[in-house]
């Protein structure tokens, strides 16, 4: 059974670093080949910070947690079957290495299709700079399958 | 990066594709220590059997970056206003991935300038793998006179 009472639960604040080693290893990850991801002097005469999180390491901050899946688990999905469905992302304020990133995690919706085989929840994460800034919003969907 | 301009931007113009080299186990080791997804489901072929699965998979959260590269290709992030995918289908080893974009409609609001993109990646058989939507700021139109 799905627990729809943790629908509009928030869960304690995850304060997470922007590691710029991290940045130059995901750049690495995805092949970039665009500079201001992975080397600070060149995000720098772009007019950033340092080096710039690209537009959906968000995701990869709120992973940074011993157990990505602990909200999933605790609406009642069985972690290993969850496939991830949709993602989306408002920007308002960049995320650059050394920066200081204070996640809050809200679930949205929980709800089942055909008849309970699909399981879903729907979260939705605010991150603030050390800067008191609004960073992004972004909105993930998981799905337990049968 | 060429200026784009609201006014030269037309419906149906397509984004300069982009297509990225085969995604081999190696790609989903590096990335699943990148990105802090230690799923086993995407590394480990043992497990990913085990699961069920005929064996491990792309992250959906690697095809999306690579749609980000589509757009921070075509335009400077600090113009990407917003940008969502649905993961259509699984994404194997193997694979290679296209990303391809193309202007679908164009906003002003308050002085903003923007275009919405719709977005599509492709694997080397044409199936789509993601699909979604952005919307980006463009320089306004030049003032006449």
């Amino acid at each position: 059974m799905l627990d729809k009472t943790l629908i509009g639960k928030s869960f304690p604040p995850l304060l997470v670093d922007v590691d710029k080693w991290q940045l130059k290893f995901f750049a690495k990850a995805v092949s970039e080949e665009n500079p201001i991801y992975f080397d600070e002097q060149a995000a720098i005469a772009e007019g950033y910070r340092s080096i710039l999180a690209p537009p959906t390491y968000g995701v990869t901050l709120g992973c940074a947690v011993p157990d990505p899946f602990s909200r999933a688990k605790a609406v009642g999905l069985d972690a290993t079957k969850i496939l991830h469905t949709a993602q989306s992302f408002e920007y308002f304020e960049p995320i650059c290495g050394g920066d200081q990133i204070t996640l809050v995690a809200t679930i949205t919706d929980v709800f089942e299709k055909r008849g309970g085989a699909f399981k879903f929840m729907v979260e939705e994460t605010v991150a603030t700079n050390q800067l008191g800034q609004l960073t992004t919003r972004f909105r993930q969907t998981v799905v337990e399958r049968a | 990066m060429k200026d784009l301009i609201f006014d030269q931007i037309a419906l149906g113009d397509a984004l300069p594709s982009l297509t990225k080299a085969p995604i081999t186990r190696t790609t989903l080791a590096y990335f699943c220590g990148a990105s802090n997804d230690h799923n086993p489901l995407h590394v480990d072929s043992d497990f990913a059997r085990a699961a069920g699965a005929d064996d491990v998979f792309v992250h959906g959260m690697l095809d999306m970056a690579y749609m980000g590269q589509l757009l921070t290709g075509w335009v400077s992030q600090r113009d990407i206003l917003s940008f969502g995918v649905k993961f259509g289908a699984i994404v194997y080893v193997g694979d290679t991935i296209t990303c391809r974009g193309e202007v679908v409609d164009k906003v002003e609001r308050e002085g903003v300038y923007a275009v919405k993109l719709k977005l599509r990646a492709v694997d080397q058989h044409g199936d789509l793998k993601l699909s979604g939507e952005a919307q980006v700021r463009v320089g306004a139109p030049a003032v006449a006179g």
